[in-house]
């Protein structure tokens, strides 16, 4: 993890359109890359907080990331013009393991977003399935060209086969499932955050019983350490 | 003028380098018994600003002493302990426990996100007043109607500063028009404050010539400085640490600058330059 200081500034390098979602290319500067599933706060242009992105792709000299304009934060980035600068701070919190025997990565829609960095750094082109809700959103499966994609109404813990090592990236119910199917996956979680480093108490999570910042424990979890909110309304 | 961390805005055992370009650290609020705080969510944004209802998360009194303290010595800052409570013994208790060697107590009066202590803002600084010998700030609200006559009733009651403002308590609504926060009402924080933050620190400097730190919206040395033109020797920095671990060195920076752009030598000397009316008269005989 670089030490915490402000935001470092980086040119808008790339910007296109992959469905509903935007892959922004950024110059790398000199950050780090990180480990896949670490995530970078993004300064959202215009608002007061950056937002929390985990890295897509690792080119040479680019960091890239892919966004779903769900809100005024991520619309502001998805409109970012080449040559435009934002803050960055990052990497941070904790990554996958990468020292799994058989892979099988798992992703749901912008939840896929980790998903081609972490293939490149395991190597040997592990095996992907990808879950969309729509053929729209199912436009992003081409940043991962091998994958096996179930649309919705198929779900796409549909696709996963027993006897994997499975590390994923989704909505809630999607990690949920996948936590009941696979209790040893790597699931990477996501919450509302303020800063990423810890200081703002705001993305907590139940993690091994208690409520904990999933900026510093996670994001990405063992399965079994996160009690969803599924299970907490029961 | 120093900076410091609003408290609960920073952790320094989670982010030591942040806490180190401070003057001192201030404590996220110490309550007598452990608080995992409120369920999530807890954040949201709003324009100019965000809310938040954490809601006191801290590991109680007896191992913020045995485990938390001890760690955040080795620092080597300053500490101010930020200590809350819900009646006026759970704060002369803790304050009766802490340290010497801490720099500053500073009473938390005025968290939005948990039930209000049932003893007035004075009555729970004469009972920490006597439980310690350590300097004494009281966090207050600005959502009093007369702040400087709760400032006044403060400092009679033994009160060595105020800690100006904390958050206010709002709300915000999500997109399908439902409460963002799970807890319904957060404490509003952020550039929206300002304004509110400036008021209260004006009236309650001329109402007890107490020192004051100022905190609320403070993005840059500019907003540092206005703090002090209204009667602030010191502020803290919270929201903006958020977005900017590396703000306390910025704000230094720009601090200067921004006396050289006024005129004055130090942000000391620009206290009397925002002196109003209202200030004047409640300033004692």
């Amino acid at each position: 993890m670089q030490s915490l200081a402000s935001p470092t500034r980086h040119r808008v390098t790339g910007s296109e359109r992959l469905g509903p979602y935007t892959l922004m290319r950024l110059e790398r500067g000199g950050l780090e890359p990180g480990v896949p599933g670490q995530f970078f706060m993004l300064e959202a242009p215009g608002r007061l907080l950056p937002r929390p992105f985990s890295l897509c792709l690792a080119p040479e000299g680019e960091l890239v990331f892919l966004v779903d304009p769900v809100g005024p934060g991520t619309q502001a980035l998805c409109e970012l013009r080449v040559g435009e600068e934002i803050g960055v701070l990052g990497p941070l919190g904790h990554g996958y393991r990468l020292d799994v025997e058989r892979p099988l990565l798992v992703g749901g829609g912008i939840g896929i977003a980790p998903l081609p960095y972490l293939a490149e750094q395991l190597g040997g082109s592990p095996p992907v399935v990808l879950g969309f809700r729509s053929e729209e959103h199912a436009e992003a499966a081409v940043l991962l060209p091998d994958a096996e994609i179930a649309i919705d109404p198929v779900l796409v813990t549909e696709l996963i086969e027993p006897g994997f090592d499975v590390l994923a990236c989704g909505p809630e119910p999607m990690l949920h499932a996948v936590a009941v199917m696979c209790p040893s996956a790597q699931l990477a979680w996501e919450a509302p955050m303020a800063c990423g480093y810890g200081a703002c108490y705001g993305c907590v999570v139940e993690i091994d019983g208690a409520l904990k910042r999933l900026c510093l424990e996670g994001p990405v979890l063992d399965a079994a350490r996160v009690r969803t909110s599924e299970e907490v309304a029961a | 003028m120093r900076i410091l961390n609003a408290s609960g805005c920073l952790d320094a055992l989670a982010a030591p380098e942040v806490a180190r370009t401070l003057d001192a650290f201030v404590t996220k609020t110490v309550t007598p018994l452990p608080r995992e705080g409120n369920a999530p969510p807890r954040i949201a944004e709003t324009a100019q600003g965000m809310l938040n209802a954490i809601g006191l998360a801290n590991p109680g009194r007896e191992r913020f002493l045995a485990d938390h303290l001890p760690r955040l010595r080795e620092l080597g800052i300053p500490l101010w302990v930020s200590v809350g409570g819900f009646c006026a013994d759970d704060y002369a208790e803790t304050c009766a426990q802490l340290p010497l060697e801490i720099e500053v107590i500073e009473l938390n009066l005025s968290c939005p996100n948990v039930d209000e202590a049932a003893d007035s803002a004075a009555e729970i600084v004469t009972a920490a007043r006597q439980a310690t010998d350590l300097p004494l700030y009281a966090k207050l609200s600005a959502a009093h109607p007369d702040v400087a006559e709760v400032a006044q009733a403060v400092a009679a009651a033994g009160a060595d500063g105020l800690s100006l403002i904390n958050t206010l308590r709002a709300v915000a609504l999500d997109k399908h028009l439902r409460l963002a926060l799970a807890r319904g009402s957060g404490g509003l924080s952020g550039p929206a404050l300002k304004p509110v933050a400036l008021h209260a620190v004006s009236v309650c400097h001329g109402a007890t010539g107490l020192p004051i730190v100022g905190m609320g919206g403070i993005q840059t040395g500019r907003d540092a400085l206005e703090f002090a033109a209204c009667g602030a020797g010191d502020v803290a920095l919270g929201t903006v640490l958020f977005a900017d671990p590396g703000a306390p060195s910025r704000v230094r920076a720009e601090l200067a600058a921004a006396c050289e752009d006024i005129g004055v030598a130090k942000p000391e000397d620009a206290t009397s330059l925002a002196k109003t009316p209202e200030t004047e008269r409640k300033v004692p005989a």
